[in-house]
């Protein structure tokens, strides 16, 4: 008979999150909690936290997080690194959070090179309001509010932000990007994330891991589908990997 | 000893006397030199500055620093005050502490840089979303802003309620001789976020806004009961009883003193919590008084609003006038409110209600 092996859920999540069936976010907060176990820091952790489906993350918790207004986590994540400097602070954002709306805050926190890790759920598009185009939706892509597809001559093109980040602040200490497609990948991710808080708690540096995460419902597609739509169309344009590694000159 | 000091630098100083250990701002005229201090000044404590990259991001890095427990300090002016409102919302809906500072500038938009009273609406009914108050200190003089620093950070944490402290841009600009309070120690509050979840905190989902609604309002109750400050001269026999604040306040004192002397019955309540309104020196005032008299910059009349609605609720058998006199901005001489007083007097000047 086959063992049965228990499948253990992180010592800080004490509540189910309500994602939709096929999100990516479940993914994704339990890689940061395993990371946060592994490094030792579940008692040393704040989450300032985004206004989105992210939102569920605060409610599913058992640690420190604060909700903050709709795109000013990297604001909030600098107030409270500069006064617990060796408390391990991490925003948790979607696209639109981080880049639409915050995209002042996350650019400003970027470039003062603040001790902080942001966590980005790219899933192209704002999933809590129902879908709407944002800064990452793809060129073409139908949102409910590019009916047609996106026309990236008038409404800009899909933004690239960690690449930003590599490219144009050198102090910055680890930029990537990683997805939650297939069970390497996900690997792939937990590794950067790790990457991330590590460089915090070694006081290295701004860190920024972005996720390209399926949305199934706005997307119209099945979780499998969702999955391969990332494999098929945003992998070619948003690439996985480190952009920017720790300990790593500028370019 | 007093000594000589410009009002922003010494509001600054006072700040940190208080136990503020992290500001964040983005420069505005007439409130700039709170920064400019603050930049180098917090470091020599022990404290963080970060000049952020709007006043959005402040009041938000503000809201952090608060989470944690550290007294935290912002200061603005005009639009600046008008781009933090939804971070006071979110502070009050927290229950953060904070002290923000206004020092209040002429007009709508990008308005003017003179000194002025014409954001009191804004300040002492909450302006950002919802269904909350700041209290709202409003000293007259650099060494009565100096003094109600560390008062402002105690209520702050007292009731987990944003404190402004509403200045004018003249109080920032102006030098006056200043007594400078002594330390204050300070630790971190009891429900800072410090990474190991000591003070537990419900779900996002879990809160039940109806019941905090009701708290809250107890503890609005509370503040309003406890909190009232203001002066009061000569109210129980006047005629005339004149309300002003802040250094209009001032003036207004100098008048009836003048007017005192020339053996006109006058009375001046200088609120210093605009919010909470000091209703309970409306109860002292003469039954027999035939007006109260705002002194306002600002050309609408807004104190006039609440000196109306508790001159009325305290005296509830007469109808007794409410009248403003705006000056739109700057400081009016004393002259210019002695010969408005007479203007109403006389009968040349139609209540307000
Ligand atoms: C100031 C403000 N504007 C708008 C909203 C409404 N709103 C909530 S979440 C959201 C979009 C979130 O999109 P994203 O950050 O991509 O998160 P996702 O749900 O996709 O994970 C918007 C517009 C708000 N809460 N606050
Ligand atoms: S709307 Fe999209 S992002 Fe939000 S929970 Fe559902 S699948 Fe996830
Ligand atoms: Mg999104």
């Amino acid at each position: 008979m086959a063992a049965t092996r228990e499948r253990k859920v992180p010592a800080l999540v004490d509540k189910p999150m309500d994602f939709c069936p096929g999100c990516g976010h479940g993914i994704v907060s339990r890689l940061i909690m395993e990371a946060l176990e592994e490094l030792d820091q579940l008692n040393n952790i704040i989450f300032p936290i985004g206004v989105g489906c992210s939102s569920n993350l605060g409610a599913g918790l058992e640690c420190d997080r604060l909700h903050c207004c709709h795109g000013r986590a990297g604001a909030v994540a600098t107030g409270m690194k500069r006064v617990s400097p060796d408390t391990l602070v991490v925003s948790y954002q979607g696209d639109g959070d981080a880049y639409n709306i915050g995209i002042a805050e996350t650019f400003n926190a970027a470039y003062r090179n603040e001790n902080i890790t942001v966590i980005v759920i790219n899933n192209t598009n704002f999933g809590m309001t129902g879908g709407q185009m944002s800064l990452t939706t793809m060129e073409g892509q139908k949102t409910s509010t590019s009916v047609h597809g996106r026309d990236c001559s008038v409404t800009g093109y899909p933004i690239r932000f960690p690449e930003i980040v590599a490219r144009e602040f050198p102090g910055a200490a680890y930029a990537a990007r990683g997805t939650v497609t297939t069970p390497a990948n996900i690997n792939k991710l937990k590794g950067y994330i790790k990457n991330a808080l590590q460089a915090q708690l070694n006081h290295e540096g701004y860190s920024i891991v972005e996720v390209l995460s399926p949305c199934p419902i706005n997307w119209g597609l099945s979780p499998v589908k969702a999955m391969e739509r990332i494999e098929q169309e945003l992998i070619p344009y948003y690439p996985i990997g480190e952009f920017k590694k720790r300990g790593e000159e500028q370019k | 000893m007093a000594e000589m000091m410009k009002g922003n630098e010494a509001i600054a100083e006072a700040a940190v006397r208080a136990g503020a250990r992290f500001y964040a701002g983005y420069p505005i005229t007439p409130s700039s030199e709170i920064m400019e201090y603050l930049s180098w000044r917090m470091e020599e404590v022990g404290g963080s500055f970060v000049q952020a990259e709007s006043e959005l991001a402040g009041i938000n890095m503000v809201i952090g620093a608060s989470a944690c427990g550290v007294r935290a300090l912002t200061a603005s002016s005009g639009p600046g005050i008008s781009l933090k409102q939804e971070g006071i919302s979110t502070l009050c809906d927290e229950g953060l502490p904070a002290v923000v500072i206004t020092q209040v500038r002429y007009g709508n938009g990008l308005g003017t840089l003179f000194t002025a009273q014409c954001d009191y609406n804004r300040e002492t009914r909450g302006g950002g979303q919802g269904d909350y108050r700041c209290i709202v200190l409003c000293p007259s003089s650099v060494q009565e802003f100096v003094d109600l620093m560390a008062p402002a950070y105690e209520l702050s944490e007292k009731y987990r309620i944003v404190v402004i402290m509403m200045g004018e841009g003249t109080l920032g600009q102006m030098m006056e001789p200043v007594t400078l309070p002594d330390f204050v120690e300070t630790k971190r509050t009891p429900w800072a976020l410090t990474g190991k979840y000591d003070y537990k905190k419900i779900g996002i989902f879990e809160r039940d806004s109806r019941k905090e609604a009701v708290e809250l309002r107890e503890k609005y109750d509370a503040i309003k009961e406890n909190e009232q400050r203001w002066f009061d001269e000569g109210i129980e026999d006047a005629d005339y009883v004149f309300v002003a604040y802040g250094v209009p306040g001032r003036a207004t004192l100098g008048a009836i003193r003048e007017l005192r002397a020339e053996g006109e019955k006058v009375g001046l309540i200088r609120p210093i919590t605009a919010w909470p309104f000091p209703e309970k020196a409306f109860a002292k005032i003469n039954p027999a008084c035939k007006g109260v008299i705002t002194v306002e910059e600002n050309a609408t009349g807004q104190l006039v609003d609440d000196a109306a609605l508790f001159i009325k609720k305290t005296h509830k058998d007469r109808n007794i006038p409410a009248y403003a006199l705006t000056y739109v901005y700057n400081t009016p001489p004393i002259r210019s409110i002695k010969a408005d007083y007479f203007r109403i007097k006389n009968g040349e000047v139609k209540e307000v209600y």
